[in-house]
């Protein structure tokens, strides 16, 4: 069984595009984390949980705070695992993605990591700072373990990487809505539909588009180019401290996933 | 040629053994692989070295000359000669490799440049190259480091740069090269990032090298004309490992000569307060290498402590490791408090005030005098003046700094 698929499968046939939303494990704290996760499970296709790291090179600040936050509540592997092991009980057919940074892996050690993050029932793993030029350990580990490595395609690849990412990325592909980092800073930008075109003729796993999406007409103009689906994180984190909360802006999100 | 015993690995690029790589988010690679290109060009361009051997003498005031010490250790034993990098434009050896940076950029068609500091030396070699160039400079600092070396601070901004203070994390150099990261990812079509180590993803470990090795082809052959020989010991601070890498490099075949690296060991190995990551550090990756550092079992980094915010940074240039694997390079370490006395001396007998990431390699000569060594030479890099530092020594000295 592989969860992706028939993920992508299943939207197919009702004319949607996938939403994904992204949270820091832990956040606000590890014992407070599921009660944050919950409701984004509500209106999710599938899930994408970041390892809260203390250097987060690719994450703006509403991420890095979060990070910062869990990692100062006392979240540790033990508690992402456990956290991670509650939702795939309580959720067994959700696709669940790690975000992580080559480090936590790293400092594990690459067998057990994977080998750990599969036995909680995760789906896929993306490292942030590990392109495809240095992917190999980590994805013969990943796919030793029936885990999905997952690659990220920038608007910037050239043809060689892009057809090295396309082959490697497995479950699916992350896409990045333009440069930089996470975070609502610098708005969403759009994939070029070339970009989106080029990666289906490299035989590429459906693209997820993230970074920046804050708000439906992003949602919308990036199912337009062509995308499977939207990744969500740092809006959700802004949105919740807004008198109206998170709810109604998650309705918003997945109603523009409506293809 | 048998085919009956398996190759070694072969060498991969990027790496030094199996340190090194280049561990970034894709979207940083291809600006890493047009400067990888543009060096490799630059290399072996003869209007390049020209154009870089005119701005070293005439701008920068290279070659810096070896002073041999009249008092420092007199009777002791050893006879210490100073690299006095100290006396480069800008105050440091950073400059050197900023330069060739410089056209690097300007090569390449990058209209703005970015660099992280620490104790901001760098920083300031980038901003007076920036004035020079007349090219628009940003750079990260920890919000620290800004406090610590606030000398440094002014000088950045009267040469034009934007200074900007970090205050995430341990609001140090770390710190700073993660936030000159994050504005990279978004800007490297326009924005060179001129990072001002050894450390970092491939190219810039080679890269620095190559431009700092003049510390030590200089100093080779100025202790061949005063000595006849090579000195029997070369000895360098280890921040990011560059003054270390530059004056080591031209000495690694002379196998009479012993290399000694002194890292920042703060307030004492045993205190958990301190920067000696080859000593007590673990291999982990950080700022897009694989390579030693301070980590906990979660893989998370941990924060370094030193006197010097130069060396106040919980990982290594990756080449080190290597040279430590190989048993090439001696790597000791120094507390904050035997950086000071050398300060202290070095300023009483001899007119030299180093810099405090320099007063690490003089505190390791100060500690072998002491051990009554057989009489031997040694050649210890002063990569930097002490200017930066008065302010902040005094504090110490005046004990209202714990
Ligand atoms: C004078 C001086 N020496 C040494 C260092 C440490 O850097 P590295 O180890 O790259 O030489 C610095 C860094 O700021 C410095 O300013």
């Amino acid at each position: 069984m592989n969860r992706y698929q028939d993920l992508f499968n299943r939207l197919r046939k009702t004319g949607r595009a996938a939403f994904v939303p992204f949270a820091i494990l832990g956040y606000p704290s590890p014992a407070s984390s599921l009660d944050w996760i919950r409701p984004l499970i509500e209106r999710a296709d599938a899930l994408e949980l970041g390892f809260p790291f203390s250097d987060p090179i690719a994450d703006g600040p509403a991420i890095q705070k979060a990070a910062h936050m869990a990692l100062r509540a006392g979240a540790t592997r033990a508690t992402h695992f456990a956290i991670l092991a509650r939702i795939r009980a309580e959720y067994p057919d959700l696709p669940i993605g790690l975000l992580v940074y080559a480090n936590l892996v790293y400092r594990t050690g690459l067998d057990a990591f994977y080998e750990t993050a599969h036995q909680a029932g995760v789906d896929s793993v993306l490292v942030a700072d590990v392109p495809v030029s240095e992917i190999q350990p980590f994805s013969n580990a990943a796919c030793a373990h029936g885990i999905d490595p997952i690659l990220i395609a920038p608007p910037n690849a050239s043809d060689r990487t892009l057809a090295q990412i396309a082959r490697t990325s497995q479950g699916y592909t992350y896409v990045l809505s333009r440069s930089g980092i996470t975070g609502t800073e610098t708005v969403a930008g759009r994939p070029s539909n070339e970009l989106l075109a080029r990666l289906r003729d490299l035989g590429a796993p459906p693209a997820l588009v993230g970074f920046g999406i804050s708000n439906p007409e992003d949602v919308r103009r990036v199912l337009r180019a062509g995308a499977a689906g939207v990744i969500v994180g740092s809006s959700l984190i802004e949105k919740a401290k807004t008198p109206q909360g998170l709810r109604p802006y998650l309705l918003e999100l997945w109603q523009a996933t409506r293809l | 040629m048998s085919a009956t015993h398996p190759d070694p690995d072969p060498p991969r690029a990027g790496r030094f053994g199996r340190w090194g790589g280049r561990y970034v988010p894709e979207i940083l690679v291809p600006a890493l692989d047009q400067l990888e290109t543009a060096f490799e060009h630059a290399r072996c361009d003869p209007d390049f070295q020209a154009e870089l051997s005119h701005l070293l003498t005439h701008f920068a005031g290279r070659p810096t000359p070896i002073t041999r010490c009249a008092n420092f250790l007199r009777g002791s034993g050893l006879e210490v000669y100073l690299k006095r990098e100290d006396l480069l434009h800008g105050g440091a050896h950073k400059t050197n490799q900023v330069l060739a940076q410089m056209l690097l950029a300007r090569r390449m068609g990058k209209r703005r440049v970015i660099a992280e500091t620490g104790a901001g030396q760098h920083g300031v070699a980038v901003a007076l190259a920036g004035a020079r160039f007349q090219i628009p400079v940003r750079i990260y600092m920890g919000q620290r480091d800004c406090e610590r070396q606030a000398p440094n601070v002014f000088r950045m901004k009267l040469f034009g740069a934007e200074v900007i203070p970090v205050d995430s994390g341990s609001a140090t150099l770390k710190d700073a090269m993660n936030e000159a990261l994050r504005d990279w990812a978004a800007s490297y079509e326009q924005t060179h990032y001129l990072v001002g180590t050894v450390a970092g993803p491939h190219p810039f470990p080679t890269l620095v090298r190559e431009f700092q090795q003049v510390i030590g082809e200089e100093a080779r052959a100025q202790m061949l004309e005063e000595c006849g020989h090579p000195p029997d010991a070369v000895i360098a601070c280890v921040g990011g490992g560059s003054n270390a890498i530059g004056i080591f490099s031209a000495f690694l075949a002379d196998s009479e000569t012993r290399l000694v690296g002194v890292e920042p060991a703060g307030q004492g190995l045993a205190s958990g307060r301190h920067g000696a990551t080859l000593a007590r550090g673990t291999p982990g990756i950080l700022h897009g290498a694989e390579t030693m550092i301070l980590t906990d079992e979660e893989g998370q980094i941990q924060e370094s402590h030193s006197i010097s915010a130069g060396l106040d940074y919980p990982g290594v240039g990756p080449e080190h490791v290597d040279l430590c694997e190989r048993g090439r390079v001696e790597y000791v370490s120094a507390t904050d408090a035997e950086a000071l006395d050398a300060f202290t001396r070095l300023s009483r007998e001899e007119g030299i005030i180093p810099a405090l990431e320099s007063a690490h390699a003089l505190a390791y000569c100060i500690r072998l005098a002491r051990e009554r060594p057989p009489a031997s030479r040694m050649l210890v890099n002063l990569s930097g003046r002490g200017d930066k530092d008065l302010s902040h020594v005094q504090k110490y000295l005046d004990g209202s700094t714990p």
